[in-house]
């Protein structure tokens, strides 16, 4: 465990400062005390998982900001004398790369423009749930009483419906099922478990002697949450949340699989697997394709996720 | 004991009635009418559809179709499916025992593959088996339910032909095989990697050297000392994990085409049928809130120091 010895390293360094009797530090290069964080980012730096998984989240990104970089047809070029023409793997990059699928469409342009609503929904929801279900676990987690009990008791009954289940219900009564209705039914159900974990952080961060003599100097109650409570409670939840992000793009792309998440015209990879799902015994490769694609992306955020909490929190690896 | 367990049965009821309601009003307060998706495209007489829906009693205010909803509950009395004219008990009657069938089956998968994977990753942690099995769950995790049914379908019946692609007979084991490790691998996966940590941590503590140091024989040593104490965080997954086991039931059903409570459950939500999904749903979240102090007590079991006054 390097980051034992790391705090071992700093520690030192900062006694003597404190007292202000300067002392050359051991290493130079360490000015001061490093925090959670800058310790956290030298440890991800040197994590082969965290540069992988970032090397393959930026090009996601690149992939759904830019689909025509990469491929020079529209997802809804339809040819059907080409229909469920095999792979070429030769022609790298081009439209016949991964063969057609039964509609006539292109796999691989399709693979490329599904990016952009997998991550926009992904990256959406976890913004949401973390804003949200963060705040109402500080809430709850801080004031206690009745303000806890009546979140503590929403989440409760949340975290007893199944996320797909509650997804579901939600979804089948849209006539229309856009982008920001996906991101808003899943937001609704997600939020709980970032409020969980978010109370049970700030429930201990909250004894502690910083946010008792922050009180006892008077600072605002605002003040205390946001500068006090809020940089030391967040950690869990910045872990929780990045590991959810994968979730929630399986969960887009298993309710657009299902009928009930986004809808033809809207390019995804959920609905393309469904549509190719009938198929299969014929022409694997259009259903294999667009799920070697969202396991790529879920794969991406899972790993990235896992190696911030390694680099966060030691203790769970 | 008996307190505990009284207190955890009365901390269950707002629970229960809460999502039961929270189903009940989104099934009811949407849009959709399952009365009018009867008859499709044909025109109909209003007013047949009001004496319909009379004779339902969908006409009533909704707190009112809530309280006769909860207030048949108890007498074991889930409704009448719209479009059948059934009892949604009956068809839960008939779907349950396949949808248990298909459950037990990928949990007895879950447990045995699961904590074995997590036994060897744990002992060899940092070694080669280890990486192995984090890498190999990775994967599983990466890859939705739904992906890696069609792809065992593919290699399994398609290309290999050692099983047949849709489950014909649900009572058949060797056909329920298959869809229950697709049912079986994301959770798996999550078990192996808890299993693995605890089972690091645990091999270093000190009762562990002291059963070693007194000549136990290494089984006893591995399967009582470290299993038993490394067992806690596993079964709080488990507990928890049944839930989503019924509700990920609706994926697994489609793909092979088994008629458990998953796939009612799935064309009850396209016909807007409210009295069987909340049926169903309620059904699920019951096994949940059960399961879930069965879990919490048998942490007891498993560490004697937890004790419940």
């Amino acid at each position: 465990m390097p980051d034992l010895t790391k705090t071992e390293e700093t520690e030192p360094v900062k006694a003597p400062v404190a007292e202000g009797a300067p002392v050359p530090p051991a290493d130079p290069a360490v000015g001061k005390p490093r925090s959670l964080w800058s310790d956290a980012w030298s440890d991800l730096r040197r994590s082969p998982m965290f540069i992988i998984s970032s090397a393959m989240i930026l090009l996601l990104l690149v992939i759904a900001a830019f689909p025509g970089w990469f491929t020079s047809l529209s997802p809804r070029d339809s040819d059907m004398a080409l229909y469920l023409q095999k792979p070429q793997f030769g022609a790298f990059f081009s439209p016949e790369w991964l063969g057609y699928d039964g509609q006539g469409y292109s796999v691989y342009t399709r693979l490329i423009h599904g990016a952009r609503n997998s991550i926009l929904i992904g990256v959406s929801v976890t913004v949401l749930v973390t804003f949200v279900g963060g705040l109402l676990g500080m809430l709850a987690g801080y004031f206690g009483g009745w303000v806890d009990t009546v979140i503590s008791r929403i989440t409760d009954v949340f975290l007893g419906l199944p996320f797909l289940l509650g997804a579901m219900v939600i979804l089948v009564s849209f006539e229309t099922r856009a982008v920001y209705v996906i991101v808003l039914a899943l937001a609704v159900l997600g939020w709980t478990l970032v409020a969980r974990v978010m109370r049970g952080s700030v429930i201990t961060v909250k004894q502690a002697d910083y946010v008792m003599a922050a009180k006892a100097l008077g600072a605002s109650t605002t003040r205390i949450l946001f500068r006090h409570v809020l940089p030391n409670a967040v950690t869990p939840v910045i872990v929780v949340a990045t590991i959810a992000l994968g979730g929630y793009i399986s969960a887009e792309a298993t309710l657009s699989f299902l009928g009930i998440g986004l809808a033809p015209p809207a390019v995804s990879w959920g609905v393309d697997i469904n549509t190719a799902k009938d198929l299969l015994r014929n022409a694997p490769h259009v259903l294999l394709w667009p799920g070697l694609m969202l396991s790529f992306t879920i794969l991406a955020f899972i790993m990235f996720g896992e190696a911030v909490r390694n680099a966060l929190d030691p203790k769970l690896r | 004991m008996g307190r505990y367990v009284a207190r955890r049965l009365l901390q269950m009821i707002p629970v229960f009635i809460g999502v039961t309601l929270l189903v009940f009003l989104m099934m009811y307060a949407l849009p959709g009418d399952p009365v009018r998706a009867l008859y499709g495209d044909q025109t109909i007489d209003p007013a047949q559809i009001a004496a319909i829906k009379a004779d339902l009693g969908l006409d009533l205010p909704l707190w009112q179709q809530y309280w006769n909803y909860l207030m048949g509950l108890p007498q074991g009395d889930f409704g009448e499916q719209i479009a059948t004219g059934l009892p949604v008990g009956e068809v839960i009657a008939r779907a349950l025992p396949i949808t248990a069938r298909l459950a037990l089956l990928a949990f007895i998968i879950i447990v045995i593959v699961g904590i074995g994977l997590g036994m060897v990753a744990g002992l060899n942690a940092g070694r080669w088996p280890d990486t192995v099995v984090l890498f190999v769950t990775l994967i599983f995790i990466s890859v939705p339910v739904f992906v890696l049914g069609y792809i065992y379908q593919y290699v399994f019946s398609n290309t290999l032909n050692w099983t047949s692609p849709l489950v014909t007979d649900s009572e058949n084991l060797g056909e329920l095989l298959m869809p229950a490790f697709v049912l079986a691998s994301l959770s798996l996966a999550y078990v192996a990697r808890l299993t693995r940590s605890s089972v690091a941590e645990n091999r270093r503590a000190d009762y562990m050297r002291t059963a070693i140091a007194k000549g136990l024989p290494q089984r006893r040593v591995l399967s009582v000392h470290l299993l038993r104490n490394s067992m806690i965080p596993v079964v709080t997954f488990l507990g928890v994990d049944i839930g989503t086991l019924m509700a990920g039931a609706v994926v697994t059903e489609g793909i092979f085409n088994i008629n458990g409570i998953g796939s009612e459950l799935f064309t009850a939500l396209f016909r807007r049928e409210g009295s069987t999904v909340v049926g169903l749903v309620t059904l699920i979240v019951i096994i949940y809130l059960a399961i879930s102090l069965l879990v919490d007590l048998l942490y007891a079991v498993l560490d004697p120091r937890i004790r419940y006054a």
